[in-house]
C-alpha cells in the first residue's frame, strides 16, 4: 500500500530585509540622491544646497575640533540650569496648583492660556534683567520650560489615585511627606513627561536666544556660519543638533519609563 | 494641602477667578510702587502705568493694526498649506500601511526636533521675506497635523466601516462619507495644535530676522530702548496669542461636542 508523507505548513522564509526597512533605506536613498542632483544641477543658488560631500568633510571638521565642544558645553550648561530652575519651580507650582482646587481655578487659566505663546518675544525684557551673557539665556530657557511643566504636574496630581492620598492621611504624613512619599513618586511620569516637554522648549528658547545676541553657544556658531554664509558647516550643526535633541528627548523618555506607557 | 481639603472654607464665597485678577493687580500695584520709590530701577522695568499709557501710541504710531493683519496672514497662508500638506500626507500614511510603519517614528522625530533653528538656512533658501517666515511655521508645524490625521483615521469605528460597506460604496465614497467626517474631530486637534506652533514659531521668526508683523515690533521697540513700548508689544502679542488659542478652542469644542 502507498503511503503518503504528511502534509505540513512550512512557514514562509524570514526575509533577510524586511519591506519596511527596505522602505526606508529607498527613501534615505532617493533623497539623497536629489539632493546630490540638486547641488549639482546649479538650479539653485551656489552652496545653498552643498554636495553631500562638503557637508560630510564640515561634519567631520566640526565634530574634530575642540572649539565646538567647547560652545557645545556652553549651551548644555544654559540649557541644564534652565531646566533645573524651570523644572523645579514647575514642579513646586504644579504639586501647589494639583492640589488645591481654588487656586487651580483662579490661576491655572493663566498659566494654560501664557504656556503657549511664543517666549522668544520676552528676550529683550531678559537681555535688560540678566545682561547680554549667558544670564539671559538661562531665563529664557526657565521661562520657557517653567509653563509646560508645572501644567503636566498640575494635571499628573489631579490624577493620583484617592487611595493613596487617604493612606498617606492615616499615616498622618505631615505635608512635606505627603509631597515627598505619595504626590512625587506617583507622579512620575506626568513629571518626566513635563520635564520631557520643558526639555523641548527649553533647548528651544537658549539657541534662539543665542541665535539672536551672543559669542558663544552652539546658537551663535549657527548664526556666525549663516553670517559667513558657510553652508555645509551650518548644515553639519544643525544635523548634530537635531541628533542630539531627538536624543535627549529619546533618553529623558526612556528613562521616566514613557515607553512603557500604553498610548491612548 | 492636599486634594481632599482643597476648597478651604473661607475661600467658598470668594470667586477663584475674581481672586486671580486682584492678585495680578495687586502685583501690578506693588511693582508700581517699588519702582516709583526707587526700588526698582525704571530703566530696566518701566512702571505699569506707563506702558498701560504707551499702548495706545504704540496702536496708533507703530500700526499696530497693520502688522496684526500681516502676522494673521502668514499664519492663515501656513495654516493652509499644513492643514492641506499635512492632512494629505496623514491619509496617504493611513492608507499604504508599509508607508506609515516606514516613516511614523520620522514624523514623530521631527516633532521633537528643533525646527525652528533651522530659520538661517530658509532666509538662505527663500531670502529675508514673508516666505521665510511661512515655511518656517509650516515645516515646524507639520508633524503633529500628519501624526492625529493619521490617528483619526484608525480610530474610525469599525461599525462605521462596515455600514459603509453595507451600502456598497465606492473607496471615494467610503472615505468622504464615513472615513473623513469621523476622524475631522481628531484630525481638528492636529490642526489646532499645527496652528498654535505656527503661530509661535512666526511670531518668533519675526522677531529674530526682523522682519514681518507683530515680532518685529518687539524687536523694533526694543533697539530703540523704548522700554514701555516694548513691555506693551509684548502685552499686545500675549493678548493676541490668547485670543487665537481661545478661538481654536472654541471650535474645537464645537466639533467634538460630546467630549
Amino acid at each position: 500500500m502507498a503511503t503518503t508523507d504528511r502534509l505540513t505548513r512550512t512557514a514562509a522564509p524570514e526575509p533577510l530585509v524586511s519591506p519596511v526597512t527596505l522602505l526606508r533605506i529607498a527613501i534615505i536613498l532617493a533623497v539623497l540622491a536629489i539632493w546630490e542632483f540638486l547641488a549639482h544641477s546649479g538650479l539653485l543658488y551656489r552652496d545653498v544646497v552643498p554636495s553631500l560631500l562638503a557637508i560630510g568633510k564640515a561634519l567631520f571638521d566640526l565634530l574634530s575640533h575642540g572649539d565646538y565642544y567647547f560652545n557645545l558645553g556652553v549651551t548644555a550648561a544654559e540649557i541644564g540650569t534652565a531646566l533645573l530652575i524651570g523644572g523645579v519651580s514647575g514642579i513646586a507650582v504644579g504639586i501647589l496648583l494639583g492640589a488645591n482646587r481654588f487656586l487651580s481655578k483662579a490661576f491655572e487659566g493663566y498659566l494654560y492660556y501664557l504656556g503657549p505663546t511664543p517666549k522668544i518675544i520676552f528676550f529683550p525684557i531678559m537681555i535688560m534683567w540678566f545682561g547680554v551673557g549667558p544670564g539671559s539665556k538661562i531665563a529664557l530657557g526657565t521661562l520657557s520650560c517653567f509653563f509646560p511643566v508645572a501644567l503636566s504636574v498640575a494635571a499628573g496630581m489631579r490624577q493620583i489615585d484617592k487611595v493613596l492620598i487617604r493612606v498617606g492621611k492615616s499615616f498622618r504624613a505631615s505635608t512635606w511627606q505627603m509631597i515627598t512619599k505619595i504626590y512625587l513618586p506617583a507622579m512620575r511620569h506626568p513629571i518626566i513627561n513635563g520635564i520631557r516637554l520643558g526639555l523641548g522648549v527649553a533647548l528651544i528658547g537658549t539657541l534662539l536666544a543665542e541665535t539672536k545676541l551672543s559669542n558663544k553657544g552652539i546658537g551663535f556658531l549657527i548664526i556666525n556660519a549663516y553670517s559667513t554664509f558657510d553652508m555645509p558647516r551650518m548644515y553639519a550643526m544643525l544635523i548634530v543638533l537635531f541628533v542630539l535633541a531627538i536624543g535627549a528627548n529619546a533618553l529623558v523618555g526612556r528613562f521616566g519609563g514613557l515607553e512603557g506607557i500604553k498610548r491612548t | 494641602m492636599t486634594i481632599a481639603a482643597s476648597q478651604q472654607p473661607g475661600t467658598r464665597f470668594v470667586s477663584p477667578a475674581l481672586v486671580g485678577v486682584a492678585t495680578l493687580l495687586v502685583a501690578l500695584l506693588i511693582m508700581e510702587l517699588l519702582i516709583q520709590l526707587n526700588f526698582i530701577s525704571r530703566f530696566i522695568v518701566p512702571p505699569p502705568s506707563e506702558i498701560v499709557a504707551s499702548f495706545g501710541r504704540v496702536i496708533v504710531e507703530e500700526h499696530v493694526f497693520s502688522r496684526f493683519l500681516l502676522t494673521l496672514g502668514e499664519c492663515l497662508m501656513a495654516g493652509v498649506m499644513l492643514t492641506v500638506f499635512g492632512i494629505a500626507g496623514g491619509v496617504l500614511m493611513h492608507r499604504v500601511k508599509l508607508l506609515q510603519q516606514a516613516c511614523e517614528t520620522w514624523v514623530a522625530a521631527m516633532a521633537a526636533a528643533p525646527l525652528v533653528l533651522a530659520y538661517p538656512l530658509f532666509m538662505v533658501i527663500f531670502g529675508r521675506n514673508a516666505w521665510t517666515i511661512i515655511m518656517m511655521g509650516f515645516f515646524a508645524a507639520l508633524p503633529p497635523v500628519i501624526l492625529k490625521t493619521v490617528e483619526g483615521m484608525a480610530s474610525t469605528r469599525k461599525v462605521l466601516v462596515n455600514v459603509g460597506r453595507s451600502f456598497n460604496l465606492t473607496p471615494a465614497q467610503q472615505f468622504w462619507k464615513i472615513m473623513f467626517p469621523a476622524a475631522l474631530p481628531t484630525i481638528f486637534v492636529g490642526v489646532r495644535l499645527g496652528l498654535i506652533f505656527a503661530l509661535i514659531n512666526i511670531v518668533g521668526v519675526e522677531f529674530l530676522i526682523n522682519y514681518g508683523g507683530l515680532g518685529q515690533l518687539i524687536n523694533d521697540l526694543a533697539e530703540r530702548y523704548d522700554l514701555a513700548g516694548t513691555y506693551a508689544a509684548i502685552c499686545f502679542v500675549i493678548l493676541v496669542s490668547v485670543l487665537f488659542f481661545m478661538a481654536l478652542e472654541k471650535t474645537e469644542r464645537w466639533l467634538r461636542p460630546i467630549d
